[in-house]
């Protein structure tokens, strides 16, 4: 591995005009941003703007089409099966109805990673999950099936699941969506009392405003599959890009960008 | 389109599907050598074979089947003692009505009425609870999680139905024979010893290994198609509804396919 950036120093995600396409259609159109070391990163950016498949591709679910994606010194666009599972024990994720497992009680869901990766005794792996749980809310709940939880309690155990294995990045898609704004908040404070007590490095992504700037130490906004903003919160709201700008104010799209587009729409097909 | 575009364009149409099919293909053969590999290989190279989600597995898909099983092969049974004995009563050889369904039920139809029982029952239940999964992000949670959706979900089906598909298939061929049985005895002058030793003089062991070998082939390929259907589930719950009926009817055509294939092979390497 002598092409590798050490993995001690730097940042923990490195990310370099990635490129990532379903098919003939380029979502992420060659982006660079990096996550430093115990920082919290939230992506922004609205439906279809390419947010969820840039968390996708981190968490080495997509496969670039071009660029690089260095997380702690190995590139995971062209990892190898095992360089990859090793990466990803240590990351934790959170995705965003949860995705508890659910055929197995909430305590088995935590237990599963551990179980999965490690050699600890079933009584150890009993009382770790209890630890996990009781870090996320959800003390005494490890008995019950996903499907007896709400909401929230679902992305809590989820979160529980993510920390199992004591992970030095945590990735979350959407924390807040689907969620009433007390039950949001309580997964905001979550995150931020996990970031003081771990100092992990956190990549949120999320198109909730209020709660993207509670959490964050850095902002990246992305649209139509490029960066158009990073920074800080002060950088981001003293931003004067116009895409920015409309995000931030809350602008709607113009309905109809141009007419003679709108025509041909319309008419499409309707000869041949 | 005009006339000679449709016919020009007809030679690459079926390309693209005989393509389509074999890549079809393809997928299945691969998801069922990993799922070997996992069951078979796996366990003397250091990895979990996940005994005990295959016992689950055989629990639902063998032991749940009994009752269906059983009602149905014995109906067949019985429907291919009164077909048989309709024309051998014509021709004065009624005592030939136990040979008559022992070689049907035995060579035939007792491997392929539980295939499509077990289609039914557990095939469409793999792609149902594979494409939930899909849709509710648990599969990407395993892959984050470097577990093998394969090793984790596919083998232990795999196992499961290589063993209970034959084990149900011999008792489907009981069942049957019980049914032909209950005609023997009413309809025709047996008693249910002389009509079990008629059954037993018309059958040779080749007859019995060719039926189990026929069901332990229809397990692996219901398998297969049912979690290959299940993995290609896309976004919405409308989707896990098309992937179960797709499953089901492509492992029925499958498996007949299978059948006339073993059947034929069976017949040229016998004949000599």
């Amino acid at each position: 591995m002598g092409t590798n950036k050490p993995a001690d120093e730097g940042p923990v995600i490195s990310v370099v005009d990635l490129r990532v396409s379903y098919g003939e259609r380029e979502v992420l159109h060659g982006i660079s941003f990096d996550v430093l070391r115990g920082e919290t990163l939230v992506i922004l950016g609205g439906s279809g703007s390419g947010k969820s498949t840039l968390l996708r591709t981190l968490m080495g679910l997509e496969k670039p089409s071009g660029g690089e994606v260095w997380i702690k010194g190995v590139n995971i666009a062209r990892a190898s099966d095992r360089e990859l599972d090793e990466i990803r024990k240590k990351m934790g994720v959170s995705f965003q109805g949860g995705a508890l497992f659910g055929s197995m009680t909430v305590g088995e869901n935590v237990a599963l990673p551990l179980a999965e990766h490690t050699h600890l005794e079933d009584s150890t792996i009993e009382i770790m999950v209890r630890i996990k749980l009781e870090q996320v809310g959800l003390a005494s709940f490890e008995d019950y099936m996903p499907a007896e939880l709400s909401g929230g309690m679902k992305k809590r155990a989820a979160v529980a699941r993510a920390l199992a294995m004591d992970p030095d990045l945590l990735l979350f898609d959407e924390p807040s969506a689907g969620l009433d704004p007390i039950i949001a908040a309580g997964i905001d404070e979550l995150i931020l009392d996990l970031k003081k007590a771990y100092a992990m490095s956190i990549v949120v992504v999320t198109h909730e405003l209020a709660s993207a700037f509670l959490i964050a130490d850095r902002l990246l906004l992305i649209d139509r599959g490029n960066i158009i903003a990073i920074g800080n919160k002060e950088e981001i709201k003293a931003c004067t890009n116009p895409r920015v700008r409309q995000f931030l104010d809350r602008v709607p799209e113009p309905q109809v960008e141009d007419e003679l587009n709108y025509l041909q729409m319309l008419t499409r097909g309707s000869k041949g | 389109m005009s006339a000679a575009e449709k016919i020009t364009a007809l030679p690459d149409r079926v390309g693209a599907a005989t393509l389509n099919g074999l890549a079809y293909v393809g997928g299945l053969a691969r998801l069922t050598g990993e799922s070997a590999y996992v069951a078979f290989v796996g366990p003397f190279r250091g990895q979990r074979l996940r005994l005990q989600r295959a016992l689950h597995q055989a629990m639902a898909v063998g032991v749940g089947a009994i009752p269906i099983v059983s009602l149905i092969t014995f109906f067949v049974g019985l429907i291919m003692a009164l077909q048989s004995a309709y024309e051998l009563r014509r021709l004065g050889a009624i005592q030939f009505v136990a040979d008559a369904v022992a070689i049907s039920i035995i060579r035939e139809l007792g491997p392929l009425i539980t295939a499509i029982i077990v289609i039914g029952r557990s095939g469409s239940a793999f792609a149902a609870e594979i494409g939930t999964m899909k849709v509710t992000e648990e599969v990407d949670a395993l892959e984050t999680m470097a577990l093998r959706p394969v090793a984790f979900l596919v083998a232990p089906k795999f196992l499961a139905m290589l063993v209970m598909v034959p084990c149900l298939t011999v008792w489907a061929d009981f069942m049957g024979v019980m049914g032909g049985c209950l005609f023997g005895v009413t309809g025709a002058s047996f008693t249910v010893m002389s009509y079990l030793r008629a059954t037993r003089d018309a059958l040779v062991v080749s007859d019995i290994v060719t039926g189990l070998v026929k069901s332990a082939l229809f397990g692996v390929v219901i398998t297969a198609v049912g979690c290959q259907e299940g993995f290609a589930t896309g976004a919405g719950a409308e989707e896990v509804g098309h992937s179960t009926t797709t499953a089901v009817v492509r492992s029925i055509f499958l498996v007949i396919a299978v059948d006339l294939l073993f059947t034929a092979l069976f017949y040229l390497t016998n004949r000599g």
